[in-house]
């Protein structure tokens, strides 16, 4: 009963258990509820991914009516890689949650943020697995409403206004990716993603088809932070609780990523997107546009959070890049991109988290020296910090090495060449960091830091041995993240 | 004449386009965050048009089954727009209890205010 | 407000209906307009009401804010526990057909089942965010 159920049982544990966290009183068994979803959470992600790779597509029909007048939960090889990273995301850093909101949040509120937290991970499962146009708008609201809600509970005042920003701009991507959605029910009658794709077969050149396809990119490009569509993403995560920034900069935007593509290639249909409209074209500048502008923006950046902000608009930058180099291989450089940035950055931000818990601050002057009295959580933030810049034996480099092959074989020379540049611009603000945390002489305010407590310094540890790990073994996910775009790429001559 | 008789038949889409522009606008060009809320409802109440407009079928009844009736209109749209003003209200919640403890926190709600404020610091 | 003998009798009067039709609109919910939402929101009304009229202590007398607070998740533990029923009960997640002996009366039980929920998360939603409103400055 379970193992046919599993599907619908991702989605439904989390609500349940921000159900649980809502009746309790006390943060402590508030984070205990969520450590117990967070841990079953890979389980069924797992078990998906097994189905998939054994016996193919997983359809599951929810409520018992069949698809395409009920709404189903579609699970291919594609959406279980991204539910398992997103489900073993969520469980690797709960330990991390406890101290780390026990020093941020006030007491009274713990409950709910865990509550919050839950609801959060239930909507971004949720538009991952459903395969029905506006059930993805339903979680999709789901969880950027617990987004801007988890932003808003920051301790600057500041956060207050970073989530009024992110509310306003996302309501509007989300309103844009009603209308697209409106408009393909106007035109085919249907809402289930694989029913529109059969049924758009001889009127996907008709305006009202072209112009769905314009609102829904530009509504999940707004969720996506692409550029110049990112404003509200570097106060969001400055600002926000530590616990909530490593959450949502390692999946909020990649399940954007996983929508974008699911629209382009199963819906839409490849051949469409990139042969006939300069969908290719536009992806590459905003891409190259955020890679270069959002990097040097980092540089000169005295937050060091909001440094690591900036620079995942830059990253996003490389994974709509994979897009734009619309082959097989720059395809499946831009979704094993999409599964190493989330690692990169959720160890990169729960490091700094811990800086934060130690000494209160995360202002670069204040970091002088740390190194010395830090030495673990600093190694750990540096070596994913090589990641970022791309450094051979890390998995930043693989997502690198597929991205130029993939240029190499589109005949774009030039984009080879720029995806090197900007890696050096990386180089600058990953270094100034390592210059500013190792080689000068201790701050007053570094002086009080000592090492995190273990159930904080051992998620940040296994996340950089992963970046480490999958950087040399690449078979688990590229392999994955290849089979995927095969999969995507199935009928594309 | 007959470029006319279309505009005009075309009515609904005509209403939409200026909800959804002039809310749009609003959202933009305003810097109270109150008002930017109000052009977001705005916006999103165009967008509800948008699906219920086609879903009436003409000459169709409410879609409750019964033996007299052969047409009936689409109830999918009202179901689906109903979840969007749910989901509508509760940005607009979530939006305003914002406003009001940017309020209390920083003493005004005109943005440019706000950051000129943070300007200085 | 409370000294306008007018407003005091009036709404004395009105309330109860308020609070009938906001069950006339749930339970019509299966066969006409109306449902969970509607009718949440008249109740939450019906609360606000009392509150402007009677001052914020009285209603939080009668409606305390902890069991407001406590009705929020309840009705989404409501909705979602009648899903999990349907898992118990050998179909998919949110099936209703194995709540009565034949699948037409057990999409009757579990329509009505998963409205209650909405009614109890909604109007407790409404409630709540007016007392959190209202509570603010004084």
């Amino acid at each position: 009963m379970i193992a046919a159920n599993l599907p619908a049982l991702q989605v439904v544990l989390p609500l349940l258990g921000a159900v649980l966290c809502a009746f309790l009183r006390r943060g402590v068994y508030a984070w205990g509820v969520a450590l117990i979803v967070s841990l079953a959470m890979p389980l069924i992600a797992i078990g998906l991914l097994i189905q998939v790779l054994d016996s193919g597509t997983i359809s599951y029909a929810m409520g018992g009516w069949k698809p395409p007048i009920g709404i189903e939960y579609r699970v291919d090889v594609f959406n279980a890689f991204l539910l398992l990273l997103v489900s073993v995301i969520a469980a690797v850093i709960m330990p991390y949650a406890k101290r780390s909101v026990e020093k941020e949040i006030p007491s009274d509120r713990q409950a709910w943020f865990y509550a919050i937290y839950l609801l959060c991970l239930c909507g971004l499962l949720g538009m991952a697995i459903t395969g029905d146009a506006f059930n993805i708008f339903v979680f999709m609201e789901v969880s950027s409403l617990a987004a801007y809600t988890l932003i808003a509970l920051g301790r600057d005042r500041r956060a207050l206004l970073a989530a009024y920003q992110y509310l306003i701009m996302g309501t509007i991507g989300a309103t844009f990716y009603v209308i697209g959605v409106g408009l393909l029910y106007s035109m085919t009658g249907t809402l289930n993603l694989a029913d529109i794709a059969s049924r758009l077969a001889g009127i996907e050149n008709s305006r009202a088809v072209l112009a769905a396809l314009a609102f829904l990119t530009v509504g999940i490009s707004l969720k996506l932070a692409l550029f110049p569509l990112h404003v509200w993403l570097p106060n969001a995560y400055a600002y926000a609780p530590s616990m909530a920034t490593v959450f949502l900069a390692a999946t909020a935007t990649k399940v954007a990523v996983y929508l974008l593509l699911r629209y382009f290639y199963t819906v839409f249909g490849a051949s469409i997107i990139f042969q006939d409209l300069p969908v290719s074209n536009i992806f590459l500048i905003l891409s190259l546009a955020a890679m270069f502008g959002a990097s040097i923006v980092a540089v000169f950046q005295d937050d060091v959070k909001r440094m690591l902000a900036y620079s995942s608009v830059g990253q996003i930058g490389y994974i709509t890049l994979g897009i734009a180099i619309a082959n097989l291989t720059g395809l499946t450089g831009g979704i094993v991109h999409l599964f190493n940035h989330a690692l990169m950055k959720a160890a990169l931000f729960m490091a700094i988290g811990a800086v934060f818990y130690r000494i209160g601050s995360v202002k670069l002057d204040d970091l002088a020296g740390i190194g010395k009295r830090m030495p673990i959580t600093m190694a750990a933030f540096v070596i994913a910090g090589f990641s970022i810049i791309g450094v051979p034996g890390t998995v930043g480099f693989v997502s690198k090495w597929y991205l130029v092959l993939g240029a190499f074989e589109q005949g774009w020379w030039w984009l080879a060449f720029l995806i090197v540049a900007s890696s050096l611009i990386s180089v600058v603000y990953i270094g100034r960091i390592v210059e500013v945390v190792w080689f000068r002489p201790v701050s007053a305010a570094a002086k009080r830091a000592e090492e995190p407590p273990l159930s904080m310094l051992l998620p940040t540890l296994l996340l950089v041995a992963a970046t480490v790990y999958f950087g040399i073994d690449t078979s688990a996910t590229a392999g994955i993240a290849g089979r995927a775009a095969e999969w995507l790429m199935v009928g594309v001559k | 004449m007959d470029l006319l008789q279309t505009i005009v038949s075309h009515y609904n889409h005509w209403i939409i386009i200026f909800l959804m522009v002039s809310g749009l606008y609003i959202v933009v060009a305003r810097g109270n965050m109150i008002k930017k809320l109000v052009g977001l409802g705005l916006f999103q109440t165009s967008v509800y048009l948008l699906y219920l407009s086609p879903g009436k079928i003409l000459g169709g009844t409410p879609p409750i089954l019964s033996p007299q009736f052969t047409v009936y209109s689409n109830p999918l749209p009202h179901v689906l727009i109903l979840t969007a003003i749910v989901v509508g209200v509760a940005t607009l919640a979530l939006g305003l209890a914002l406003v009001v403890r940017i309020n209390e926190a920083f003493g005004t709600i005109e943005e440019d205010e706000i950051f000129a404020g943070e300007e200085d610091k | 407000m409370k000294f306008d003998v007018i407003f005091r009798v009036a709404a004395k009067i009105l309330i109860p209906y308020m609070l009938v039709f906001a069950l006339y609109v749930q339970f019509h919910g299966d066969f006409g307009p109306g449902g969970g939402f509607q009718a949440g929101v008249i109740a939450a009304a019906m609360v606000i009401f009392y509150a402007i009229i009677f001052g914020l202590k009285a209603a939080q007398k009668i409606f305390p804010p902890r069991i407001i607070e406590l009705m929020v998740p309840s009705g989404v533990g409501i909705f979602a526990g009648a899903g999990v029923l349907s898992l118990l009960l050998g179909e998919n997640y949110l099936n209703y057909s194995p709540f009565a002996q034949d699948p037409a009366h057990g999409q009757e039980y579990g329509i009505i089942l998963i409205e209650i929920g909405v009614l109890v998360t909604v109007s407790g939603t409404m409630v709540a965010i007016f007392y959190s409103f209202i509570g603010r400055g004084r």
